[in-house]
């Protein structure tokens, strides 16, 4: 039991732990700074974040807003490629026990080479893959087997428009969490979610599904952090974190605010 | 047949659908749906009705007689630069929307790169009475001016996009955009044989009928409905599609596709994706797409706006791939060269798109009884000013 629970993958682990008020940040690798990496996430481990997806840089982003597409464009001007991030995280697991899934789109990916792709995540720590333009069949095909060979778990999105045969389809091939998009619409944030956004999450939760959920796009402020916890386990947030870390003198300090203005509480050290 | 699309929507190792989980439903939906309703005799007939009596098709299959007599071979010009709108971009226009009446969509969105697919989506919206909107890169809007007019005039809203290069790959991401935003009520009408399945083989369906006259127009003119040789201009690759779809399986055609070269292949400033480009994805398919070591994808130039594109069509990538289409570039000024020598040889401006694939005629051995088909895709008049820049004429 023991023993099991040591191998056990970062991700399952935390939401053994814990099934509820989950928060999940996102930022771009090598944003604003390209040596950012890292220390962000460090920051985010000691404020209190339960895990991080770090974005791996596209130029050409679809299922992102203005926010994120800005701060991947920012990220290659500053010189950001897959292969430095893995640089840049050889040293993660002296520092960070938190889960850290790699988020991003398939192109560089196949370009870096899905095998050596995934032995890098599984050599420097990495938990899980968020990959939105890759759909479910083609995962089950062609990726599926790679990506579990290095102890990766792929999480699949689901949206207010996902069937509900198909989301219990998805619900089958997952082994971590599923990321629920809060709404029709790319990454961006908002003030609050309507009625009709918490009768989606409603609707899901009354699935019982398998895997828990975890609630992403729109989160913004501890009002839709509140609300995306009610019927989740948690909440993923990117382009807010985004917003607050873009012009900063003080990551550390911004960061420690942020999660706290987010949680109501966390935030110590 | 061999070159067709599979289940999954792959041509060889090419195609798919790599679309967000958000688009899946609308994706889906046009994938069970697509055949069921293009192959209806009703959507037959008023498809055929509006190319004949909107469109103005068929289009002529022109003997270029002062062409022919320069290059030595028989040389026969498909005249899609007389279509309504002055291109083949509305033979899919006109499908799609019927199709998106047919799926009860209430609005259009639609990317475009130099205006010419925009035009055509912002007509047969006008026409059907339909919403529209059109996603078109900042930089592409001042340097295409007034095709931006006469979208708005034909009540399009065109709406600028302003991330990434500005151009038209971000136009269509921006259009993906607002599809996600916008599942439910609106269609959209992707402008080549790009895409995630089932738009490819969707939009090749459509512009399909330029090879269907072909073979008809050449039998009566020739006493044969196979061609030497058929050339055919490609960015994404809808007007080489349409023009090599019924030829594909005839292998004793040989079919030419001509890339933009801009300043030459070597120079850095190509659209040839062909030449420069490696296995990618990009807008919802795995094709050959120009892009860095990292797999960030490269901004392509030409100096033609609807070449500059950095991928090209799942199914060309396919046919280039198996060696059943032969692929040539032209350079910005071979281009510009071959579209002055029509003007002054056939008093025919060509679109410097088309004009690529007259470029060719200098790099091909030509055969003196040789039977050549070049699809002029598009007419000049929206090209005056770069002619105009060029000035060598």
């Amino acid at each position: 039991m023991q023993l099991e629970a040591y191998y056990m993958n970062r991700i399952n682990k935390l939401f053994n732990e814990k099934s509820s008020g989950i928060l999940s940040v996102y930022y771009t690798a090598g944003f604003p700074n390209i040596d950012d990496t890292l220390s962000i996430t460090q920051h985010l481990q000691s404020a209190g974040a339960d895990m991080v997806e770090i974005g791996i840089p596209f130029s050409d982003p679809v299922a992102d807003g203005p926010t994120i597409q800005e701060s991947n464009q920012k990220a290659l001007d500053n010189g950001m490629t897959l292969k430095l991030l893995f640089e840049q995280l050889k040293g993660l697991r002296e520092s960070v026990d938190i889960p850290v899934i790699l988020m991003g789109y398939i192109n560089p990916v196949i370009q870096f080479g899905l095998k050596d792709f995934c032995k890098a995540c599984q050599e420097v720590g990495v938990d899980g893959l968020i990959l939105p333009d890759l759909p479910v069949l083609e995962y089950q095909e062609h990726y599926q087997s790679t990506f579990q060979q290095y102890g990766l778990k792929n999480v699949f999105l689901i949206s207010p428009q996902t069937s509900e045969d198909r989301i219990k389809h998805i619900d089958s091939i997952s082994d971590s969490f599923i990321y629920m998009v809060s709404s029709a619409g790319t990454t961006g944030a908002k003030d609050k979610f309507s009625k009709e956004n918490m009768t989606y999450f409603q609707r899901i939760k009354d699935m019982e599904l398998n895997n828990p959920t975890l609630t992403g796009f729109g989160i913004s402020n501890h009002t839709t952090f509140e609300q995306a916890t009610q019927t989740s386990s948690g909440a993923i947030v990117g382009s807010a974190f985004i917003k607050t870390i873009t012009n900063s003198t003080d990551l550390k300090k911004d960061v420690h605010e942020f999660v706290k203005r987010l949680t109501g509480l966390r935030g110590t050290n | 047949m061999k070159y067709d699309v599979d289940s999954n929507g792959y041509y060889g190792q090419f195609g798919g659908a790599f679309i967000p989980e958000m688009l899946y439903p609308n994706i889906e939906e046009l994938r069970e749906q697509y055949l069921k309703i293009i192959e209806k005799e009703s959507f037959k007939a008023e498809f055929d009705d509006l190319l004949k009596q909107y469109v103005g098709r068929p289009t002529p299959l022109y003997f270029a007689k002062r062409l022919s007599e320069k290059y030595k071979a028989k040389i026969y010009l498909k005249r899609e630069d007389l279509c309504h709108t002055g291109a083949h971009k509305v033979n899919n226009t006109i499908g799609q929307i019927l199709l998106a009446k047919a799926l009860n969509k209430q609005k259009i969105i639609a990317e475009t790169g130099a205006g010419q697919h925009g035009v055509a989506t912002a007509t047969v919206c006008a026409l059907m009475g339909m919403e529209c909107i059109v996603y078109m890169g900042e930089v592409d809007m001042a340097r295409q001016r007034p095709n931006v007019e006469r979208m708005r005039l034909l009540g399009a809203e065109v709406v600028p996009a302003k991330s990434g290069s500005r151009t038209l790959k971000d136009a269509t991401n921006e259009a993906m955009r607002h599809w996600i935003s916008n599942p439910t009520d609106t269609h959209y009408i992707i402008g080549s044989v790009v895409g995630p399945h089932p738009y490819p083989d969707m939009v090749a369906r459509f512009q399909s009928v330029i090879s269907a006259e072909i073979r008809t127009q050449l039998s009566s003119l020739e006493g044969r409905a196979l061609p030497d040789k058929i050339i055919a201009c490609v960015g994404g690759g809808s007007n080489a599609a349409g023009a090599f779809y019924h030829y594909l399986n005839d292998e004793r055609v040989e079919l030419i596709a001509v890339e933009a070269a801009g300043k030459g292949n070597e120079s850095g400033k190509s659209a040839a994706t062909t030449v420069l480009g490696k296995p990618g994805v990009l807008h919802g398919s795995k094709t050959l797409l120009m892009q860095t070591e990292d797999g960030q994808v490269v901004e392509p130039y030409s100096i033609s706006a609807g070449l500059d594109y950095p991928g090209i069509g799942p199914i060309h990538a396919h046919l280039f791939d198996v060696g059943r289409v032969k692929f040539e570039s032209a350079t910005d000024q071979e281009a510009m060269e071959a579209g002055v020598e029509l003007s002054r040889l056939e008093g025919i401006i060509p679109a410097i798109e088309s004009a690529h694939a007259l470029a060719a005629l200098s790099k091909l051995e030509l055969k003196a009884d040789e039977i050549i088909v070049i699809n002029l895709s598009g007419r000049g008049d929206k090209d005056l000013e770069t002619y105009i820049k060029w000035g060598k004429y």
